[in-house]
């Protein structure tokens, strides 16, 4: 890491940007070192390690926005970043609604929510590159019809982002994470499958064994082998976890003040209605402590918090940073995100579904006939519409068990109906990643094949 | 321009051929079959309008080198933001640890050599050009979709454009560089006819200057296309559901072709005999109507390069011919472990990422057949004009893309147009159901863009209409 990049040095850099022109200038620095160590079947494929970083400037002129962004921190390269970014912002629209945040909405501490893991920074290359093989290795084992890998490996990261703006703002936090993955083949009659299983987390010691992630990944490889087409048909369908985080991710795009403010998502002025079934509650908190998705304060230098999005089945708030807020004469709820260029985005913290009462197998139980689907593909998702259409893998229910795996069919409905009918949530929910949630199963969708 | 990039990158960071000598056998001083350097240096501007307000304007500088070491199969990898000589000499130590065999391998002195490609016609790059004047074109956008109906309630343009300074220097002496220019134009529409909201996209760019811009794609007639998309799925019906006959129309539904037999047929995965196209060289993987290419040499496209980012001049390179399975796309890595040629297809994202096999432009040739003609063959079925993206498992080949503007088929006449809807296949079967191949080759507009193992690459496609006898539709109507 390099040791002259302070707050102190962000928070001068904001400070000449307003004396070069700037009404208000927001900086922000992120560093990060990265390790990674692919393997495959028994050996090192891939073994990558570095420290990067990087500085973006924001700047805004009576309602003018330009960004910057640069790797270079020589005083030389940092100056014309500035005359830069205020030459491009004297020619950009004077828009309202652009600007920092109030200064009383901005942290006034830094709460540490136990995101390093100095474990992490002593690791040795040996035992990253052992944690992968490990993985593997369990994999090949649980079975002999794993006949190959398609990668797998351990990565961990080291960062830390500084945050400062004019207002006198100016934050800074560590991080890391870890994550480990096994990528399986399995083969049966000459037709081969491949799943994987993983697992990330910000502490090393969190992580599941290796072990447990191999026999998983093999598991769910194995279990797709053999998979045909049913008829088409309207069925109740059941998503596991890792599917049912990507419904999260497409309620969370339509919950996104960016979307709602341009009137783009099916969620436009539904505040306060019932959009879902009352068993769902959807809730966003980027403060939990060592959590993937925390951090103390968002990408505008606002506390994280918890926000409750869909209280049982009801739309109780979007979640929106600065410009969103404005835009719909709201408050932020400190979802801002950024990368080093540009304005700040929408951005969910930890996005997750409360969990309920049943645990996967009684969900599944409980289908006379349906699919339980563990691979979607395709982005046939449309959010201002909640058109849905993609195409899915899983296995056929019949009367409660699984049947057989199923491959080749489409699933179609709409996300509102969907909603509507999410009639049962598992317990099953763990935070492996930062948009997370439980098994659902979803009343009835179309299934096309 | 290989001269061009080689000076700049020695003269603005003060490099030396022996430096970039020293640099290489200081990567295989453990040991390796092969190092490589690969210098980035990429300056990317863009400026947006929303709400007719020019929101924003943005600039991005991105610096620095990797240094790649390989032995057998493995590869050691490591970069550096900076690009100065003691900097890159220590992520040449981190990436040389791959490498425990010991011993030191010769390196061959680098010496510069000019590209035989010469792809970017460019009058006036973008990147040079007053910001005032992309505005101007983007505003020129969002009046013409506005124009286009009253039910046109929100636009949304912007116009991205970089320039991208690469050197690649390999412990076989190749000393090579390029610089490329990209530009893209998008724009979004959203249409409100009492509640009933549609978003319509388009876009358009490639390694082309403003006058591009200005002659041959103006944002008139993208705004225009955007406008009557979103206008058209106002009036949309529920799609069916099951399989049926599909029409492509030209141009850009070429992404079928990406994703049911491009990613399969990159030969990092055939190596690792993890494709579901493992071991089907010479066999008949799509219709006899079918020739599938991947060309990176194709003047000023997005998925087009000099050279690819292992240094190679990129090729054409026919991967189906006549529906026979002729050749996997391959970087220096796979082909060299496969025993198969290079093919111009060693691509990556930035320095801090490892190249792998990945597409340029990939397109199948034209047919004979008359569009109408094929449109009239059509019982009941689906035409699909305009596509997001795709998705492909490539071990057991199950691919989707969805098409986001499409209309049915009824006794051989284009009628009402559908809700989008996700078309789903499978790689080694899909293409062996096309009946018919159209005259009409067309390439997309040039804003196509890949993802591999968290990699996104610009790319092209492209497609004459076709006609697939069997296509599972994702639609909601039984």
């Amino acid at each position: 890491m390099k040791s002259a990049l302070t707050k102190e040095f962000a928070s001068d850099i904001a400070d000449r940007a307003v004396k070069r022109g700037a009404t208000a200038a927001e900086v922000i620095i992120r560093q990060r070192t990265e390790f990674s160590v692919g393997v495959r079947i028994g050996e090192i494929e891939t073994l990558k390690e570095s420290t990067d970083c990087g500085l973006g400037l924001r700047v805004l002129m009576d309602g003018r926005q330009a960004s910057v962004s640069g790797s270079d921190f020589s005083g030389d390269s940092v100056t014309s970043l500035i005359e830069e970014a205020v030459e491009l912002a004297r020619l950009t629209s004077p828009d309202d609604t652009a600007g920092l945040p109030d200064s009383d909405e901005l942290a006034k501490t830094i709460p540490d929510l136990d995101l390093y893991d100095e474990a992490i920074e002593t690791l040795s290359t040996e035992e990253q590159i052992e944690m992968a093989l490990r993985a593997e290795r369990a994999a090949q084992a649980y079975s002999d019809q794993i006949i190959n890998f398609d990668g797998g490996g351990f990565d961990s990261t080291r960062g830390s982002l500084i945050l400062a703006n004019s207002l006198g703002f100016a934050g800074e936090f560590r991080s890391t994470s870890c994550s480990l993955a096994a990528v399986p083949v399995a083969s049966e009659n000459g037709k081969m499958q491949r799943d994987y299983w993983y697992d990330v987390r910000r502490k090393f010691s969190e992580l599941d064994s290796p072990e447990e992630i191999g026999k998983i990944a093999a598991q769910r490889t194995l279990r797709k082998l053999g998979g045909r087409s049913v008829p088409t048909q309207a069925v109740p369908v059941v998503l596991e976890p890792l599917m049912a985080r990507d419904l999260l991710g497409d309620i969370f795009n339509a919950v996104s003040g960016e979307l709602i403010f341009r009137k783009a998502s099916f969620l436009v002025g539904q505040l306060g209605e019932k959009i879902a079934n009352s068993k769902l509650t959807v809730i966003d908190d980027g403060a939990i402590p060592g959590k993937i998705g925390s951090r103390p304060f968002d990408a505008e230098g606002l506390p994280t918090r918890r926000t409750v999005v869909i209280r049982e089945g009801v739309l109780e708030s979007y979640l929106l940073n600065t410009y969103t807020a404005r835009k719909l004469k709201l408050k932020s709820t400190a979802n801002a995100g950024r990368a080093l260029t540009g304005a700040p985005g929408v951005e969910a913290g930890n996005l997750y579904i409360e969990p309920g009462p049943y645990s996967p197998e009684e969900i599944i139980k409980s289908v006379p006939k349906g699919l339980f689907i563990t691979e979607l593909l395709g982005f046939g998702v449309n959010i201002v519409t909640g058109d849905y259409s993609r195409s899915a893998s899983g296995m056929w229910i019949e009367n409660g068990e699984f049947a057989f795996p199923v491959q080749g069919v489409t699933i179609a409905g709409n996300l509102k109906e969907m909603l509507n009918s999410i009639e049962m949530i598992g317990n099953d929910l763990d935070f492996r990643g930062s948009v997370v949630s439980p098994t659902l199963l979803i009343g009835k969708m179309t299934i096309g094949a | 321009m290989t001269t061009d990039a080689v000076k700049f990158f020695f003269d603005r960071y003060g490099l030396t051929v022996g430096e970039i000598d020293k640099l290489l056998a200081a990567a295989l001083a453990r040991g390796g079959d092969y190092a490589d350097l690969y210098f980035e240096y990429r300056v990317a501007n863009s400026v947006n309008i929303e709400e007719q307000i020019i929101k924003q304007a943005a600039k991005s500088i991105v610096q620095g080198v990797g240094v790649r070491v390989v032995i057998g199969e493995k590869t050691g990898y490591a970069y550096t933001d900076e690009i100065a000589f003691d900097a890159i000499r220590r992520a040449a130590e981190t990436a040389s640890h791959i490498a425990r065999t010991g011993g030191s391998k010769q390196i061959q002195g680098v010496n510069a050599t000019p590209n035989i490609l010469n792809l970017y016609s460019v009058e006036v790059p973008l990147s040079s050009i007053e910001l005032s004047k992309k505005i101007e074109l983007i505003k020129q956008a969002d009046k013409a979709a506005r124009a286009y109906d009253t039910r046109i309630r929100e636009v949304q343009s912007s116009i991205s454009d970089e320039m991208k300074y690469v050197m690649i220097a390999t412990s076989t002496g190749r000393l090579v560089g390029d610089v490329q220019p990209l530009a893209r134009f998008g724009i979004s529409c959203i249409a409100d006819d009492d509640g009933n909201l549609q978003v319509g996209r388009s876009g358009g760019g490639g390694r082309v200057g403003i006058e591009f811009f200005e002659t041959q794609m103006p944002p008139e007639q993208l705004a225009g296309e955007a406008a009557k998309q979103a206008i058209t799925q106002l009036e949309a019906v529920a799609t069916p559901a099951g399989t049926m006959e599909v029409v492509l129309g030209p141009g850009w539904p070429g992404i079928l072709l990406h994703e049911a037999v491009g990613h399969g047929l990159e030969s990092d995965f055939n190596r690792k005999q993890t494709s579901a196209f493992c071991g089907l060289i010479g066999q008949p993987v799509a219709s006899e109507f079918c020739t599938v290419v991947d060309d990176g040499t194709l003047p000023d496209r997005r998925g087009s390069l000099n050279i690819d980012d292992e240094g190679e001049p990129t090729s054409r390179t026919v991967l189906i011919e006549n529906g026979i399975l002729r050749t996997y796309m391959s970087d220096y890595l796979n082909a060299g472990l496969t025993r198969s040629s290079r093919t111009g297809n060693g691509r990556r994202q930035s320095y801090k990422h490892m190249p792998m096999p990945r597409m340029t432009n990939t397109f199948m040739l034209a047919g004979s057949d008359d569009k109408e003609d094929i449109i009239r063959t059509v019982k009941r079925g689906l035409y699909a004009v305009q596509f997001g993206g795709g998705q492909v498992d490539i071990t057991n080949g199950e691919f989707a893309f969805s098409a986001s503007e499409a209309y049915l088929i009824e006794d051989g006449k284009v009628t009402a147009p559908v809700k989008g809807a996700t078309l789903r296949g499978n790689g080694p079967q899909a293409l062996k159901h096309v009946t018919a191949v159209g005259n009409d080759l067309a390439l997309d507009p040039g804003v196509g863009v890949c993802g591999k193992e968290g990699q996104s690459v610009p790319v092209g496609v492209g497609i004459p209409t076709i006609k697939i006898s069997e296509m599972t539709v994702g639609g909601t109507q039984k």
